[in-house]
C-alpha cells in the first residue's frame, strides 16, 4: 500500500515537473505551401517536447504589418515570426531580434549555404534561421521553342528574350511572348524591375547615397520593359503578381516568365498545371553585367526579443530548419516539395535530385546571387531586389507605382522615373542619408 | 391604370436589377468555392465544372472553424449589448431633452468615426499590452462598442425623435419615473428601430477587420482573421480562400435572413406616418 503511495507520488511529481516545463509558442507565419506543411508536421515536434504551438497564419503584408506594430511596442504576442532576408538584418541591428547562434552542434550551421547565413546576419551574428531561399531565372515553353526553331542559351541576355519573344507571340491566340510582373509594390513588380536595372548596369544609390533613377541605365531598363511588355506581354499587365503569372504559365499563355525559382515546384506539379512536362528553365538574363541579375530571397524564422518562451521557441526552429526537417518532408510528402535553397546536404541527396530536375539550376542561382555586390557599380547598400534600409518598403512600393502607371501608358518612362527620382530623394534627404 | 400601377413594374425591375448586381460577387464567391484551384483562376470563366468540397476539408483541416466562429459571435454580440446599453439612455436624453448642445454634441460623437483607425493603433496597442488586453475578447468588445458608439446612437435618436413626445409627457403626468418611461413605455413603442440598430451593430462588428486582425493572435482572432490566413503571397489561393469567405459570412447571412422583417420593419419605422 505504501509503495503504490509513493509510486503514485512519484507519478504526480514527475507529471507535474513536464507540465511546468511544457511551454506553447505562438508562431505568426505566412500562407505559404512549405509554412502549410511545417505547420501539418509540427505535431511530431509537440509530441516529442510535451510543448504547444498556436500557429497564426497571415498574409505576406498584413503580417508584415502586424508583426511591425508587435515587436516595435514590445507586445510580446508572437514566439516565433517568419520574417524575410530584408527585415533580418535591419531588426537584428535594433536588437528587436534574438540572436540564433547557440544551436546544438547537430544543427550544423556550415551546411547552410554561406550566402544564406549572410543575409541573414548582422554584426557577425546570425538573427534567423531559412525555412527556404530563392532566386529568380528564366521558365520556358521548350515545345513552343522547338515549333518555332529557337534554341534557349544557358545565360541569356534581355536583347535574346526579347527576340524569342517577338517571335512567339501570337495574340490572337492569347500566346504571349514573355509575361512578367507588372502589379505595383516593392516585392512585386519593383522585385523584377530592380534585377533588370541591375543587369542593365544601373542602381538605386551611388557610394554617397544620391538616388540614381534618373541615370541612363535606369531610363533604358524601364524603357525596354515597357515596350516588351506592350509588344509581347498578356493585356492587363499592371494587375499580374506572382499568383497571376503563374495561372498564365500554368494554362499555356506564356512562353517565357522570369520569376521566382521556388514557382518551379508549382510549375513542375502536374495536378495544378497544364505546362509541367514541356517547361525548361535557365538563368535570368544578363545583359550589360551578371551582378545582381538574379534575386536573392528567404523566408526564415526569427525569435523577437519580446518572445516569453525564448527556449521553446529556439528549440522549435532548431527542428524545423535541421536536415532532419528536410528529410522527414522529403520522406512523408515527396521530394520535390522538399524546403529548396538552404543546406548544402539536400542538393547532396540524390533522392532530391533525382526527384527536382531543377535542383542544380536553383542551387546555381542561388550561389550566385551576391547580395553584398548586387550591381556593376559600388554601391553602399546590400541586396538585390530590394535596399536593406528601413526606408525601402515606402520607397519601392511608390516607384513600383509610378513604373506600373507608365505600363499602363498613364505616363511616360522619362516622367515616371524623375517623378521617383525626385520622391526618392526627398525621402533620403528627410531620413538624413543625404546631407 | 394608374400612373402609380404604370410605375410599379418598373421600379420593381430596377430593384431586382440591384439586388443581382449586389448580391452576384457573393454569389460567385460562392461558385468559386466548390471549383479547383485552376478553375477558379480560367480565363474565360468556367460556368460548368464539377464542384468539389475539397477546398472545405482542407480548411476545416488546416483551421478551427468553430474557434474562430465562437470569438466572432461573442465579440460582435457582446460589443451590440453594451452599444445599446450605453445609446439608450443617451438617445433619450437627447431626443426628449434637447438643449442648445444636443445637436454639436451629436455631431461631434459623429467625428470621431473621421479619423482613420490606424491613426491610433500604435497608442491602443500599447495600451492594451499595458492593461495585459491584447489578444482578448473584452479588448475587441470594447474597441467594437466604442467605434459603433456614434452610429448607434445616431439611429436610435432618429427613433426616438419619431415617438410622439405627448406619449412620454402622459406616462410622465401618470406618475412613471425615467427608468419606466424608458422601459415600459418608449423600448416596447421603438423595439423594432432598436431591433434594426442592433441588427446593424452586429453586422459591423462580424465583418471588421482592422482591428481584429491588429489586437489579436490566436486566443480571440474571430472570422476576419480566419479569411485572412487563406490569402497567399505565393501559390494559388482562390477557390480556398472562396470557401473560406463562405463559411465566414453564412452564420451572419442566415441571422440576416431570419431577422430581415425586424430589419425591415426598423429601417422603415416611422416612414409612413
Amino acid at each position: 500500500m505504501r509503495m503504490r503511495h509513493l509510486l503514485c507520488g512519484a507519478a504526480l511529481l514527475a507529471l507535474s515537473a513536464g507540465a511546468a516545463s511544457a511551454a506553447t509558442i505562438t508562431i505568426a507565419t505566412v500562407n505559404n505551401s512549405d509554412m502549410i506543411r511545417m505547420q501539418k508536421l509540427s505535431p511530431q515536434w509537440e509530441q516529442k517536447t510535451g510543448n504547444k504551438i498556436n500557429w497564426v497564419v497571415l498574409e505576406e503584408n498584413v503580417l508584415r504589418q502586424r508583426v511591425t506594430t508587435d515587436i516595435a511596442t514590445k507586445g510580446g504576442q508572437f514566439d516565433i515570426l517568419t520574417i524575410g532576408s530584408y527585415e533580418t538584418p535591419i531588426w537584428g541591428k535594433q536588437n528587436w531580434l534574438l540572436p540564433l547562434d547557440d544551436f546544438p552542434a547537430s544543427y550544423d550551421y556550415n551546411d547552410i549555404f554561406k550566402g544564406v547565413r549572410d543575409a541573414l546576419s548582422t554584426g557577425g551574428k546570425l538573427y534567423a534561421v531559412p525555412f527556404y531561399a530563392e532566386s529568380s531565372f528564366t521558365f520556358y515553353r521548350k515545345d513552343e521553342f522547338e515549333k518555332a526553331g529557337l534554341k534557349m542559351p544557358d545565360h541569356p541576355t534581355y536583347d535574346q528574350i526579347a527576340q524569342f519573344a517577338d517571335k512567339l507571340t501570337d495574340k490572337a491566340h492569347e500566346k504571349y511572348g514573355i509575361c512578367l510582373r507588372g502589379k505595383a509594390g516593392w516585392g512585386e513588380n519593383m522585385a523584377f524591375l530592380d534585377t533588370a536595372v541591375n543587369a542593365f548596369g544601373g542602381r538605386w544609390f551611388d557610394m554617397k547615397w544620391n538616388p540614381q533613377l534618373t541615370s541612363p541605365e535606369w531610363k533604358k531598363a524601364v524603357t525596354f520593359y515597357v515596350d516588351l511588355m506592350h509588344r509581347d506581354g498578356p493585356p492587363g499587365a499592371t494587375s499580374n503578381g506572382f499568383n497571376e503569372n503563374l495561372a498564365l504559365f500554368t494554362t499555356g499563355h506564356c512562353a517565357m516568365w522570369i520569376d521566382a525559382t521556388v514557382a518551379a515546384g508549382m510549375v513542375y506539379d502536374k495536378s495544378k498545371s497544364q505546362v509541367a512536362d514541356v517547361t525548361g528553365f535557365t538563368a535570368a538574363p544578363k545583359e550589360v553585367t551578371d551582378h545582381g541579375n538574379g534575386w536573392f530571397w528567404s523566408w526564415a524564422l526569427a525569435v523577437p526579443s519580446s518572445s516569453k518562451n525564448a527556449k521553446a521557441a529556439k528549440d522549435f526552429l532548431a527542428w524545423a530548419t535541421s536536415k532532419d526537417y528536410v528529410k522527414t518532408v522529403g520522406e512523408t510528402d515527396g521530394w520535390t516539395v522538399a524546403p529548396p535553397g538552404t543546406r548544402q546536404s539536400t542538393y547532396a541527396n540524390p533522392e532530391y535530385l533525382k526527384a527536382a530536375p531543377f535542383a542544380e539550376t536553383v542551387k546555381n542561382a542561388i550561389l550566385s546571387a551576391d547580395i553584398t555586390h548586387p550591381t556593376k557599380d559600388p554601391v553602399p547598400y546590400t541586396g538585390i531586389q530590394y535596399v536593406a534600409i528601413p526606408e525601402f518598403q515606402a520607397m519601392g512600393t511608390q516607384v513600383g507605382q509610378l513604373i506600373s502607371a507608365a505600363l499602363a501608358g498613364q505616363m511616360s518612362v522619362d516622367e515616371a522615373l524623375k517623378q521617383a527620382q525626385a520622391s526618392v530623394k526627398s525621402t533620403m534627404e528627410q531620413a538624413g542619408y543625404i546631407q | 391604370m394608374s400612373a402609380r400601377n404604370r410605375t410599379q413594374p418598373i421600379a420593381g425591375t430596377f430593384a431586382w436589377l440591384a439586388a443581382l448586381l449586389m448580391f452576384f460577387p457573393i454569389f460567385w464567391m460562392f461558385l468559386a468555392s466548390f471549383k479547383t484551384e485552376v478553375e477558379a483562376i480560367a480565363t474565360p470563366p468556367e460556368l460548368i465544372f464539377t464542384p468539389t468540397l475539397e477546398n472545405y476539408r482542407d480548411i476545416l483541416q488546416r483551421a478551427d472553424y468553430l474557434s474562430f466562429a465562437l470569438n466572432s459571435v461573442i465579440v460582435s454580440f457582446g460589443s451590440t449589448v453594451l452599444a445599446v446599453l450605453l445609446a439608450v439612455p443617451a438617445a433619450f436624453g437627447m431626443a426628449f431633452y434637447p438643449t442648445e448642445r444636443t445637436r454639436g454634441t451629436l455631431l461631434w460623437m459623429l467625428s470621431t468615426k473621421m479619423l482613420p483607425p490606424v491613426g491610433v493603433l500604435v497608442p491602443i496597442y500599447l495600451f492594451a499590452r499595458d492593461v495585459d488586453l491584447l489578444d482578448t475578447r473584452t479588448s475587441l468588445v470594447i474597441i467594437y462598442t466604442l467605434m459603433n458608439l456614434p452610429i448607434v446612437v445616431w439611429m436610435l435618436f432618429t427613433f426616438f425623435k419619431e415617438t410622439p413626445k405627448a406619449i412620454i409627457e402622459a406616462s410622465r403626468i401618470d406618475g412613471a419615473n425615467v427608468s419606466q418611461t424608458i422601459f415600459s413605455v418608449l423600448l416596447p413603442l421603438v423595439l423594432p428601430g432598436i431591433a434594426s440598430t442592433a441588427l446593424l451593430n452586429i453586422i459591423l462588428a462580424w465583418n471588421e477587420a482592422f482591428w481584429s486582425l491588429n489586437l489579436t493572435a490566436h486566443n480571440a482572432a474571430p472570422l476576419t482573421a480566419f479569411i485572412a490566413s487563406f490569402s497567399a503571397p505565393e501559390g494559388l489561393f482562390w477557390a480556398k480562400l472562396s470557401a473560406a469567405s463562405t463559411m465566414a459570412i453564412a452564420p451572419i447571412l442566415v441571422f440576416g435572413w431570419i431577422s430581415q422583417r425586424q430589419l425591415v420593419r426598423g429601417l422603415t419605422f416611422g416612414a409612413v406616418k
